[in-house]
């Protein structure tokens, strides 16, 4: 009897073990991308990558993260390609000596979203700056994403030029949710603030309640995503090859049409601008 | 956002529908929490043992450390373990970042020490049982080690089961070794995780009452395997 269950464990064991190693034997090429979450979460990768696999072969993984978690994993080699929306950093990346080039891929733009009621009167504006400091003038709540992130950084750069020092009045009106652009709205929308998202996130977002768009158009929201092979002279493991194919057939005709032709309700979430 | 009905439904409608990708995501998630539970229980059921059942130096002291561990936050093991993995880290060269194996050894080091703290109280309560009877007979140290763990195997089996509800519940630590990759390492709760943060919140519910059910059916078969194993005794 207890001689017979330990064979049995034994054999549970090896059977489970069994499986744990297949995992690894499955797809043999395969990069990995290191993204943000708008670019995945808008579903735009979902979009792409079954057209690049099938033309290639080549699997596309992608660990979809915040642009400077992305930046931060890809200078450890953990990854083939970044794939984000920051430029600065990613001119830094690459003159750091962790990226190849950087090649512009595409853009959309930053909106506002704010509650139906408006409590800071910015509704149809496109004058961020404005909009910013009427919103920091009235106290209203206004969530950040606050995590380092491509989006995070931009909104930074727009309270810098509103001339409003937001982070100082962190914990008040200003709230900082440290998490990702998804997890940001569900909380912004929760508690009547104002957010500052990507359109393509927004547009594919489901749990918009009674919120609209109520700043756009201003092209100081211009949100510009660029592509980098990870350097193989530093980081040997990248795999040069079919890392490099992704990034040619990103910024290619092909794949520029492919990014057009992206719509979530008949709107087009990114504007292919490669090589302009 | 719809009534509980609703979500009972689309959950429902979830398991009913047989989608592949669901079922793809179940399977993933059961084959990393029941590996690592697994690998938890060859490493914490003797080492909870050995610490229940053998007097030494310091093993006061060890029996705090098991117990304290039982409360790893999983984002700092996942954070450890990124750091291990990564191509930067000493064990870069293994390849597992991104793969379900670093997702098991995270979950691994989080279920061992509830395992070993657990074994070591069940196995120690039993040893003061049982002392004296061992000292007349002159059992030794290994062979006392076996008889305990295997006249404790009914309890033990509700110490895996806490294993597993930590390990199959857990979103932290596979979400940063795994990176919540498509058709590789994308599991019941990382994938909770990503419905949330796309605002698709019934969607999110739904799985998480999925998650539910996939726990309820393992604890049903482990207490119908314990039913049959304890008639067994008396038989």
């Amino acid at each position: 009897m207890y001689r017979r269950s330990v064979v049995r464990l034994a054999a549970a064991a090896t059977l489970a073990l069994g499986l744990g190693v297949q995992a690894q034997a499955q797809s043999d090429e395969f990069i990995i991308v290191q993204s943000t979450t708008s670019t995945q979460n808008s579903g735009l990768f979902d979009h792409l990558l079954p057209m690049f696999q099938d033309k290639t072969g080549i699997e596309v993984r992608v660990v979809a993260v915040g642009t400077g978690q992305a930046i931060k994993n890809a200078a450890n080699g953990d990854g083939d390609v970044l794939f984000v929306h920051a430029k600065p950093a990613e001119e830094k990346f690459v003159s750091d000596g962790d990226g190849v080039v950087r090649y512009d891929v595409m853009y959309n733009d930053f909106v506002i979203v704010g509650p139906a009621d408006d409590p800071a009167g910015v509704s149809g504006s496109s004058d961020v700056t404005a909009a910013l400091t009427q919103i920091a003038e009235a106290g209203a709540p206004f969530a950040s994403r606050g995590d380092d992130s491509g989006t995070h950084k931009a909104e930074l750069r727009l309270w810098e030029a509103a001339g409003v020092d937001a982070p100082a009045s962190s914990g008040e009106w200003y709230r900082e949710t440290g998490s990702g652009m998804g997890a940001t709205l569900n909380a912004g929308t929760a508690m009547g603030a104002y957010i500052m998202t990507d359109r393509a996130t927004w547009i594919a977002f489901g749990n918009k309640g009674d919120y609209e768009i109520a700043v756009e158009g201003d092209p100081r929201m211009f949100n510009q995503y660029g592509i980098i092979l990870v350097n193989p002279e530093k980081h040997p493991n990248v795999k040069v090859e079919a890392g490099q194919t992704f990034v040619d057939w990103v910024i290619s005709p092909e794949g520029q049409d492919a990014i057009a032709d992206y719509k979530v309700d008949g709107q087009q979430l990114f504007f292919p601008n490669a090589g302009e | 956002m719809q009534s509980e009905h609703g979500i009972l439904a689309a959950a429902l409608g979830l398991i009913l529908s047989g989608d592949a990708d669901l079922i793809e995501i179940v399977v993933l998630s059961l084959r990393v929490t029941l590996s690592a539970v697994l690998l938890s229980c060859v490493i914490g059921l003797p080492l909870g043992a050995a610490v229940g059942a053998w007097r030494f130096p310091g093993r006061g002291l060890i029996a705090v450390v098991l117990n304290a561990l039982m409360g790893l936050p999983p984002v700092v093991v996942g954070l450890a373990v990124y750091l291990m993995l990564s191509a930067a880290g000493p064990f870069g060269p293994l390849r597992l970042l991104y793969t379900p194996s670093a997702m098991i050894i995270a979950q691994t080091i989080l279920v061992t020490p509830i395992v070993a703290a657990l074994t070591r109280q069940a196995v120690e309560d039993m040893d003061r049982e049982y002392s004296e009877q061992f000292a007349s007979l002159g059992v030794g140290p290994m062979r006392r080690l076996s008889a305990l763990l295997w006249d404790a195997r009914i309890g033990l089996l509700t110490v895996a089961l806490a294993g597993f509800g930590r390990a199959v519940a857990e979103v932290g630590a596979v979400m940063i070794v795994g990176g919540n990759i498509n058709h590789v390492t994308r599991v019941m709760t990382t994938t909770i995780a990503l419905e949330t943060s796309k605002g698709n919140l019934q969607l999110a519910l739904a799985l998480g009452v999925v998650l539910l059910m996939l726990a309820l059916i393992v604890n049903a078969g482990v207490m119908a395997v314990r039913g049959v194993s304890a008639r067994a005794a008396h038989a």
